[in-house]
């Protein structure tokens, strides 16, 4: 007996400039995982904030159990019996696991109160938690069960999942998958938003498809392949993508050797004799949890951090674990951090102005100190046009675009100078198949016409379906290299466990 | 029924027409705010406001007083924008200012009889070393210990004008003074040439709008703006590019310094002409209001520039016609900065008043 508990009826939603929710009509059953599929720029995220009360809707109605329903904000959303995990964590880094957990219900509790009903939470639904430890402690996986339990306290009947698989571990996913369905048969229902076609087929009871602020479809997964979702998803065919091996010369242009590294803080991975190899037009990934190191790793590779304690990087025959990212630019070394908004690129400024963040020489951005701005506006217009990104034009903030098109960006900005070498981490996290697809496929574009390139990444699919060797960190430690096409997955499923044979 | 209290609840959108009327409204409701003050003192609001906006600035004697008082803030103002921007919070401007007399002031005490082309430009330059060099000290403490500038640079106020008070007391006084605490006079070539006979606005005014038309430039068109600005929005994304955030930290303080130092070399050099205790009526102070609302821009701080000199003209015009206390100006400054945070405050965030179910 499953029958209706939410019905969404006619939601219309628009910002200036673009209609995020077109007559978003579709009904979600009790008792179930729901799924809503669709790009980043779909109306996703647009739905559920409404659902959730922070958005408020143009026009039409919700009926939660037949009963109108209309919140202004997550705490009413809350009290009427939905809640929200989001993609991005919204807890207090310095503070304890039970420190956050507290904070976040609305109703006083006392902290043997709150322990019992943790304890009881937690074995019911397989979400293990070290109340006391800090929130830097933990790995994106543990983060993403404080915000879970959080949520639990307060006894949702719905409870809506933005992207919950984006930063987790093959593993981790596994134990979210298993929490997920000890919730629904206890009663309750999941509103699972995501753009991973698997997770919809694997986990999900019924999925809504939504392209561009429209409902596609809304049907049982039982009768969907990956690829009926994936058409009616992006509306156009995905091109395979095949690794190829032959462009890769011999010739070895970066080597990274026995780098270490002590921070003396709890709260980073120390590395430890780092060393690997990159020949010319290859792609080379470091796979691992998040957590292990990779940030830390990331900042020596570009430079934004020289203090290292012994070890070398050598590129083209020159020493450079002591240059800074400018002196490494000048030797056309590009890359791209994992952080779009306030790394690599700054949300308030303009597309053109974001251009100036990454420098090479032969771009002639600059004369004497002044902004030659044409050739950087060119230079801007270029990327937009070369790597179809969605935007009003290169005057428009980069805070206004959605997460896939502004990486896309940055990453054109990158390709746009023709580096020798592209150092990259997580280049598609949190962004939309399209875009996904489009930034795999001139990334290998880019390594078949010579520039070799190091990705640093969490998405194994992703890895597996780019790159020519992997590596894997954990606890500041990198194995040895595998041939990507003759991996198995298993063995790296146990090395990014920490279990080396 | 709704909530008694409004919550407060982010913009998504936040106008970018508000953005300019800020400035604008805030102004507007500190005129209406000051007529009720006005009101409650027992004025006929009218002829206060008058009193205090209008006849300060009705003859041309007191649009060059404007002038006058404009031009430090002005200056200071545009300093600060190298800071502010930067996200660097230098609140000692006042010290900066003072110390630039005092380096400027120095020299023309030194070459009191002096009369020669080369004596001002000389004070000019030695009183933006004082005020740099005063500019600096929170950069390398901030740098280098991490200390907060905005506490270092505020006391560094205060030993600067001890600093100012001992010399002018001691070993700068006036031999022929009658020992009042003020040092000798400047000789004629180290004064700022009057722009107009007669009337009190001088140099200073030309260099001040000549140094804004330089930072205007500095910050549109040049890498060392555009380094300022993202060093400012996000010091993560300044570190991606490359650009060395200490040496920005020292310019931004030095550049503030100088300009704050100039600014206090004009003053002692222009219209009073001789270092004695109160040379400034905290214009470096003052010149944060005007820095923010002006938004940082050069021609945004221009216009602030003459609006809050033309406080401090009306607060000596109402002491004089209406007898209220010189102070009242202060009110009016404070009005407006309060006016402009909370209208910041409403540009990205609005007030919802809750259904209560």
């Amino acid at each position: 007996m499953s029958d209706t508990i939410l019905n969404i009826e006619n939601i219309t939603k628009s910002f200036p400039r673009v209609i995020a929710n077109k007559k978003v009509t579709f009904d979600i059953k009790k008792n179930a995982v729901h799924a809503i599929l669709g790009e980043n720029g779909a109306g996703k995220s647009t739905l559920v904030k409404i659902l959730y009360g922070l958005l408020e809707p143009d026009e039409g109605n919700i009926k939660l159990n037949n009963k109108d329903f209309k919140v202004n904000s997550p705490a009413e959303a809350r009290k009427q019996g939905i809640g929200m995990v989001f993609q991005h964590f919204s807890l207090f880094d310095s503070l304890s696991v039970k420190e956050n957990l507290i904070l976040g219900i609305d109703e006083k509790m006392s902290y043997s109160d709150l322990e019992n009903k943790l304890k009881n939470i937690s074995s019911r639904y397989n979400l293990p938690l070290d109340l006391d430890a800090p929130i830097t402690a933990l790995s994106a996986g543990e983060k993403q069960r404080v915000e879970i339990v959080r949520i639990l306290l307060q006894d949702p009947q719905i409870l809506i999942m933005d992207e919950p698989t984006s930063v987790l571990t093959p593993q981790e996913v596994e134990s979210l998958f298993v929490t997920l369905n000890a919730l629904v048969k206890e009663g309750r229902t999941i509103l699972y938003i995501t753009h991973k076609l698997e997770e919809v087929i694997s986990i999900c009871d019924t999925v809504t498809i939504m392209r561009s602020g429209e409902i596609i479809d809304t049907s049982s997964t039982a009768n969907q392949t990956a690829k009926t979702l994936a058409t009616k998803m992006l509306g156009q065919k995905l091109d395979d993508l095949k690794t190829n091996y032959e462009h890769i010369k011999d010739e070895v242009n970066f080597e990274v050797n026995n780098i270490s590294c002590d921070f003396n803080d709890p709260f980073l991975t120390d590395l430890k004799n780092i060393s690997f190899q990159v020949r010319v037009g290859e792609i080379y990934g470091i796979a691992g949890v998040a957590g292990n190191g990779q940030s830390e790793l990331m900042d020596i590779l570009t430079g934004e951090n020289i203090n290292i304690k012994s070890g070398s990087i050598t590129f083209d025959n020159k020493k450079i674990e002591k240059y800074g990212p400018q002196k490494r630019r000048d030797l056309s070394i590009s890359f791209v951090p994992e952080n779009r908004l306030g790394h690599s690129a700054v949300p308030e400024l303009s597309l053109s102005e974001n251009i100036l963040l990454s420098q090479f020489p032969k771009n002639n951005f600059i004369k004497n100190g002044i902004i030659l701005k044409n050739n950087v506006d060119d230079f801007a217009n270029n990327v937009i046009n070369e790597f179809k990104v969605i935007t009003p034009g290169n005057d428009a903030k980069a805070s206004s675009l959605s997460g896939g098109n502004l990486q896309k960006y940055v990453i054109g900005r990158e390709i746009s100078s023709k580096p020798k070498i592209l150092i990259i981490s997580h280049p598609t996290w949190g962004i939309d198949a399209g875009a996904e697809h489009s930034i795999r496929e001139s990334l290998i574009e880019l390594s078949q016409n010579g520039t070799s390139i190091i990705v640093i990444s969490q998405d194994l699919d992703e890895l597996i379906e780019i790159t020519h060797k992997i590596s894997v960190i954990y606890d500041g430690n990198l194995s040895k290299p595998f041939k990507t096409s003759e991996i198995e997955i298993e063995k790296l499923g146990l090395l990014m466990g920490g279990k080396n044979e | 029924m709704n909530s008694l209290f409004p919550s407060i609840v982010s913009r998504s959108q936040s106008s970018g027409l508000m953005n300019f009327f800020v400035p604008i409204i805030s102004i507007v409701l500190t005129l209406i705010t000051g007529s009720i003050i006005f009101v409650l003192l027992g004025f006929d609001p009218v002829y206060a406001l008058y009193t205090f906006f209008i006849s300060p600035i009705s003859s041309t004697y007191g649009i060059s007083e404007l002038f006058v008082k404009a031009t430090p803030l002005a200056l200071i103002a545009i300093g600060l924008s190298y800071c502010f921007k930067n996200n660097i919070y230098n609140i000692g401007a006042e010290g900066q200012l003072t110390m630039g007399a005092i380096f400027g002031g120095g020299i023309g005490i030194l070459f009191h009889d002096t009369n020669a082309f080369w004596l001002l430009p000389l004070m000019i330059f030695a009183g933006a070393i004082g005020g740099a060099l005063w500019g600096l000290i929170p950069a390398i403490l901030k740098t280098k210990f991490n200390t907060n500038e905005i506490l270092t640079s505020l006391m560094l106020v205060y030993v600067a004008l001890f600093i100012l008070d001992y010399l002018v007391v001691g070993p700068w006084k006036d031999p022929f003074g009658y020992s009042f605490p003020k040092s000798r006079p400047f000789s004629e070539s180290g004064r700022m040439p009057l722009l107009f006979d007669g009337l009190r606005v001088h140099f200073g005014l030309i260099i001040t709008l000549f140094l804004i038309f330089v930072s205007w430039f500095i910050f549109s068109k040049t890498i060392f703006g555009f380094q300022l600005k993202v060093s400012g929005y996000s010091p993560k994304a300044a570190r991606y590019a490359g650009f060395n955030q200490t040496t920005l930290v020292f310019f931004a303080f030095a550049i503030c310094g100088a300009f704050a130092g100039i600014a206090g070399l004009a003053e002692v050099s222009g219209p009073i002409g001789l270092l004695y205790r109160d040379i400034s009526p905290n214009y470096g102070f003052t010149a944060i209001i005007v820095a923010f609302l002006g938004r940082l821009h050069p021609i945004g701080i221009i216009f602030a520039s003459l609006v809050i000199a033309l406080t401090y003209l009306g607060a000596e015009d109402a002491q004089l016609f209406l007898q209220i206390p010189s102070a009242v100006g202060f009110i009016f400054q404070g009005l407006v900065l309060f006016y402009l945070l909370g209208a910041e405050l409403l540009i990205n965030y609005k007030l919802t008043y809750k259904k209560l179910l």
